[in-house]
């Protein structure tokens, strides 16, 4: 028996292939094989030798069995592992293309913008780009003929003969919406009006064609030092510098009074801009208390209500934050700026997450 | 408005320094553009003596002096002619800049001799073109510095010229005095008494003047004029000269001078004419249209009718207000003169200036408001000043109009700085800078002076107060919350479905471009725009005259940018505006994309191919779905001429209703728009698909099956022109509880099907999904419904099941 055992033992240890352990199986453990057969002889044995000689060969034919099983696995093993290291891949080939899209800085700017101002209550108004000279004009407190008319430059769409309203105007500021945003909800009201608005201008620094976001905010006693407030906070939570200070200083505009210019703290250290520190200022909008008149104009009764507007670049503002240099190039679509200046489209400004990353 | 700050302190009596006066007008709403300020410059030189004037050893041109200075005796090279001994020299130092030649100077050696600074000319510190030798001055003390002695002999050398920009609401600062005026509100000196004077006429003016009936309203209020007879018009004095050149006027006679004089100092414009010149007596009146006037510009303008222009027995003289006339203006040779001072209509003077194109001084400040009170008292002191300085006799004033009464006053309410800009300023604080501005005040009534046009209310008088307080002291205050606790939405549903669609095409791999709102008129046209009512009157260029009809247009001209810079794939789009009409509600958004070229750069893995209608499709399907439109739409063929005509479809709601559309671009408007390749594009129009309408956030419960869904594949023979939808479509309608979704897989064309199924065939398959919901489908089921699906195909599209 046992050297039986030995012999089918090492037969299972020395095959090499499936087909070799099959040959070996079946002189060992198949129906006619070597074990088989002793197992037939149990019946001439006596009992006692047969309870001696039968878990006997019961074991062997296990051991056989087990010692089958295994060799069939590390043989199944070795052919797996052969097969894979025949596959092998550069992986440092490039992976398949997945095309990167990007959104434009103005997009992203405004998104950032409208995101601030909603927190403080600021809804979104919008208004047309093509504007009749009521909107543009008359309703801020611009009559005809009023030298500040001229100060806008001014595009003019074409009349035809014999239609003799005032020409349109494509909107030279993003302040016409304040009038239909009041128009249609009255006071109290907050909005902000994003937008394109239009100059005829075209040189190093303006372009005839560039996005203003308009601020109003009207109530029974909002002030022109809520209005500063307002403005640092934005400022603050858009360049996302703690504590940016801004300077008011006396100015000019029909729609407002007082008006005034606003100016951002910053300064220049080897040529670069840094905002928020400093001893310089840097204009950055315009705004004042709106004009009692426009209010009128709008509908809304100015001895019961009051507030402030203000309207400033969206481009500027972009320029300032992210270190784009030229305006002119915002509306070049030069493939590289946009995606050197672009954002990721799932880049969501939020206050939650940060505006920028 | 440009002054300098000598001829300021004729107005304002103040020892504040210009730095203080610079930032004060900034403050005040002046705003400081420009500042030359010669002093700045010349600081550092200093007054020194030659003591002694050799001849250079080596060069015959050269002296080596000897110079006392205040650092003591220093040896100086000098090429000038006149350096000498015993003369007094302006010293500029080694380190230090001359403005002149641009350079800083050390102590160096000319020609083997060493030399410790250098002797100024005039040129060299920019005070003139002199520079045939050193300045030799006529007094001086060693080691003073040079800018003190010269404010003291000759100011005007180291006066500070300051240009400030005057909104349009205060043409009083358009005169010297103004500025002045409001320095003194603020603190910054004293407002001098105003200028007067009284001349009695000697003789009745021989030139009368009448203002027709029709051009007294809106036309010329009040117009004085007196003859001035016997003067002598040479060049103005040096002081005057001085001043209009440090502001860049060109001086040019005495009686010229005196008028630019008045318009700056007072923002009183003023004419002169040639008496001997007039024929007649002078009329203001409007004119019929078509007289012409050669003016003092030496063009010649034509009037349209209803100009107010003034004009003598032969004709048009002057145009009032804004320019006199060539013919009768004043020259060297003028004895007799005819000053006028008038009071005109703001608006139309803008009118007739816009409509002249004249941009003077005059009509400058006349548009913008004069002081008409001043009318009476301008032409005495312009007469004053013309006998000052040309002499002569001057008849009594005639006058035709009335000067315009301009007084009204309104209510100072002393708190409402408090509740409307929110600073604390003591009333009698706010009463004292009223009045300093010039504001009369009676109780609690402010009248407003006669020079600012533009108080119009209690709302000016607050701007006023926190104006000169300074609006920079301002603090901010926190502004309460509209509303309390967490802010609700802001965002309307079209804006957020605009956001969405953007990022959802910049996740397909799309750049963001920002394109003009204007195109030219011939690719407009490609886009069906061009009209007229889309056209800009005054456009800045003719690549930029018409409103755009489709973003499609400038996304092509990006992609030909783009291409000739070596770029050939790209995937650009906008979000944006585009015009149908001219009106202000003929705008709609739309969301357009641009694919040129390949899908790819060259890729190891093959993927690389020629973009095509599919991929434009999908992507306008994408975004359609993402801002959740319905998801049964039909394709339609679709008929713009920018599209392929056998290529391209729109994705409706109905015929009429057009969500999106696709295709491939006409290769006759890639030709015209240069860009090469092939291009596929889509647009969506983003407001056309409907919103939902609100309902809660809660979803319909899951209704997914336990049993065992089946497909079945079918391919059916049809003719060529056989649209895919039709089998799809004719397919689900066959049993809408059982099949849920029908998709084609496999579409068999081209010579090869033909060979097999027969000319204008081809062969389209489809696999139907049946997803049971009582009871499991048995064999049988499942043959009647492929019986039913089969008919039903072939009856809709005259195919047949493929054998």
């Amino acid at each position: 028996m046992d050297d039986l055992r030995q012999k089918y033992l090492e037969a299972v240890a020395s095959v090499t292939d499936e087909a070799a352990l099959e040959d070996v199986r079946l002189a060992a453990v198949g129906k006619k094989g070597e074990i088989a057969l002793k197992m037939r002889e149990l019946g001439k044995m006596t009992p006692e030798e047969r309870q001696v000689a039968g878990p006997a060969l019961n074991a062997l034919k296990d051991e056989i069995n087990s010692a089958l099983a295994a060799k069939k696995e590390a043989l199944a093993d070795a052919a797996l592992d052969a097969r894979l290291s025949e596959e092998w891949l550069d992986v440092t080939l490039p992976a398949r293309g997945r095309p990167q899209g990007t959104i434009h800085p103005v997009s992203q700017v405004t998104e950032e913008v409208v995101a601030i101002f909603a927190d403080m209550g600021f809804a979104v108004a919008e208004g047309p780009q093509i504007e009749n000279d009521f909107y543009n004009f008359d309703a801020l407190n611009i009559p005809p003929h009023h030298p500040a008319r001229q100060e806008f430059d001014t595009f003019y769409m074409h009349r035809d003969e014999g239609d003799n309203r005032p020409p349109h105007v494509l909107r030279t500021h993003t302040s016409p919406v304040q009038i239909r945003a009041m128009e249609k909800t009255g006071a109290p009201i907050r909005v902000i009006a994003p937008g394109r608005v239009y100059r005829s201008d075209y040189d190093q620094t303006h372009t005839p064609m560039f996005h203003q976001i308009e601020g109003l905010a009207i109530g029974k006693d909002i002030s022109m030092a809520n209005l500063k407030w307002v403005l640092e906070e934005f400022f603050s939570a858009f360049f996302e510098i703690d504590g940016i200070k801004t300077r008011f200083r006396a100015s000019h505009f029909p729609f407002t009074e007082p008006s005034a210019e606003v100016d951002i703290q910053c300064s220049w250290v080897d040529g670069q801009l840094r905002i928020g520190e400093g001893d310089g200022w840097m204009e950055v909008l315009g705004s004042g208390m709106v004009h009692p008149k426009v209010l009128e104009a709008a509908g809304v009764d100015p001895e019961a209500w009051q507030g402030f507007a203000f309207g400033m670049g969206i481009d500027r503002i972009a320029m300032l934050k992210y270190g784009i240099p030229d305006l002119r190039a915002f509306f070049e679509s030069d493939l590289r700026w946009l995606r050197h200046y672009g954002f990721s489209a799932l880049d969501m400004p939020t206050l939650a997450g940060g505006l920028s990353r | 408005m440009k002054f300098t700050l000598s001829w300021l302190k004729t107005h304002l009596d103040t020892d504040a320094s210009l730095d203080d006066i610079l930032y004060a007008l900034t403050d005040l709403g002046l705003e400081v553009e420009e500042v030359h300020n010669p002093a700045e410059r010349l600081g550092d030189f200093t007054i020194a003596k030659v003591l002694s004037a050799e001849k250079h050893p080596e060069a015959d041109r050269l002296k080596v002096c000897n110079v006392l200075t205040d650092e003591g005796e220093k040896q100086i090279v000098c090429g000038a002619p006149n350096a000498r001994e015993g003369i007094t020299v302006v010293l500029a130092k080694p380190g230090m800049y001359i403005p002149g030649l641009d350079i800083t100077i050390s102590v160096g050696k000319i020609r083997g001799v060493e030399s410790h600074g250098m002797m100024a000319s005039e040129r060299e510190m920019e005070l003139s073109d002199e520079h045939d030798g050193i300045i030799e001055l006529p007094s001086g003390e060693v080691g003073d510095r040079f800018v003190d002695y010269l404010a003291e002999h000759d100011p005007a050398k180291v006066d500070a010229m300051i240009e400030i920009a005057i909104t349009p609401n205060r043409p009083d600062a358009l005169g010297v005095r103004g500025i002045a005026r409001d320095l003194a509100a603020r603190g910054l000196g004293k407002l001098k008494p105003a200028p007067e004077a009284k001349v009695e006429g000697t003789f009745k003016s021989p030139i009368s003047v009448t203002i027709d009936e029709d051009t007294r309203t809106d036309g010329c209020e009040v117009f004085m004029g007196r003859l001035i007879k016997g003067v002598k018009n040479g060049p103005s004095p040096q002081w005057l000269q001085d001043w209009l050149t440090a502001i860049g006027l060109r001086p040019i006679s005495a009686l010229v001078d005196i008028t630019n004089f008045f318009t700056y100092d007072q923002n009183r414009p003023l004419h002169v004419f040639d008496a001997d010149k007039v024929k007649g007596n002078l009329r203001v009146h409007r004119t019929k249209g078509g007289e012409t006037l050669m003016a003092l510009d030496e063009k010649e303008y034509t009037f349209d009718a209803g100009m107010v222009v003034i004009s003598d027995d032969e004709g048009v003289e002057s145009i009032g207000g804004i320019m006199g006339g060539l013919e009768t203006g004043c020259t060297e040779e003028t004895v007799n003169v005819f000053l006028e001072a008038a009071v005109w209509d703001v608006v139309q003077i803008a009118k007739t200036g816009r409509a002249l194109k004249i941009n003077s001084d005059a009509r400058y400040r006349n548009e913008r408001g004069i002081d008409p009170a001043f009318n009476p008292v301008a032409i005495e002191l312009a007469t004053q000043m013309i006998l000052d300085l040309c002499g002569g006799e001057p008849s009594e004033v005639v006058v035709a109009g009335e000067v315009p009464d301009t007084n009204r006053a309104y209510k100072l309410d002393t708190d409402r700085v408090q509740s409307l800009v929110g600073m604390d300023i003591p009333a009698d604080t706010q009463r004292e800078t009223l009045t300093a501005l010039g504001f009369e005040l009676d109780g609690d009534m402010a009248s407003v002076p006669s020079w600012r046009p533009d108080v119009q209310g209690s709302a000016d008088l607050v701007e006023e107060v926190a104006r000169v307080a300074s609006l920079t002291k301002l603090e901010g205050r926190p502004m309460a919350r509209a509303s309390v606790g967490v802010p609700g939405p802001i965002l309307t549903p079209m804006q957020k479905r605009e956001s969405i669609a953007r990022r959802t095409v910049a996740a397909l791999g799309y750049n963001e471009c920002v394109t003009y709102s204007f195109i030219d008129k011939d690719t407009a046209e490609l886009f069906a725009g061009g009209s007229d009512a889309t056209m800009l009157a005054n456009p800045i260029s003719s690549e930029m005259s018409h409103m755009r009809p489709d973003l499609l247009a400038g996304l092509l001209q990006a992609a030909a940018r783009n291409q000739a810079r070596g770029v050939a794939d790209l995937a650009l789009f906008e979000v944006g505006p585009a015009f149908h009409g001219g009106e202000p509600e003929e705008q709609h958004i739309q969301v357009a994309g641009l694919l040129v070229g390949a899908t790819g750069p060259k890729d190891v893995h093959g993927e690389r191919r020629t973009v095509d209608l599919f991929d434009a499709k999908a992507d306008a399907e994408a975004v359609l779905a993402a801002i959740g439109a319905p998801a049964k739409a039909q394709i339609l063929r679709g008929k713009n001429a920018w599209w392929h005509p056998g290529r391209n479809g729109n994705i409706c709601l109905g015929p009429k209703k057009i969500l999106a559309s696709f295709g491939e671009v006409h290769p006759k408007t890639l030709e015209k728009m240069g860009v090469k390749g092939a291009a596929v594009a889509f647009t969506v129009y983003l407001e056309e698909a409907p919103f939902k309408r609100k309902s809660k956030a809660t979803r319909a419960a899951l209704g997914a099956s336990d049993l065992q869904a089946v497909e079945r594949d079918f391919a059916f023979v049809v003719d060529t022109g056989v649209e895919a939808a039709s089998v799809v479509n004719a397919a689900a309608g066959v049993d809408k509880n059982l099949i849920t979704n029908v998709h084609l897989f496999d579409q068999f064309t081209g010579e090869t099907a033909e060979r097999q199924m027969g000319e204008g065939k081809k062969s389209l398959a489809i696999t139907v999904r049946l997803q049971p919901k009582d009871k499991t489908l048995k064999e049988k089921d499942i043959e009647e419904v492929s019986a039913k699906i089969i008919a039903k195909v072939e009856k809709a599209t005259g195919g047949t099941l493929r054998g």
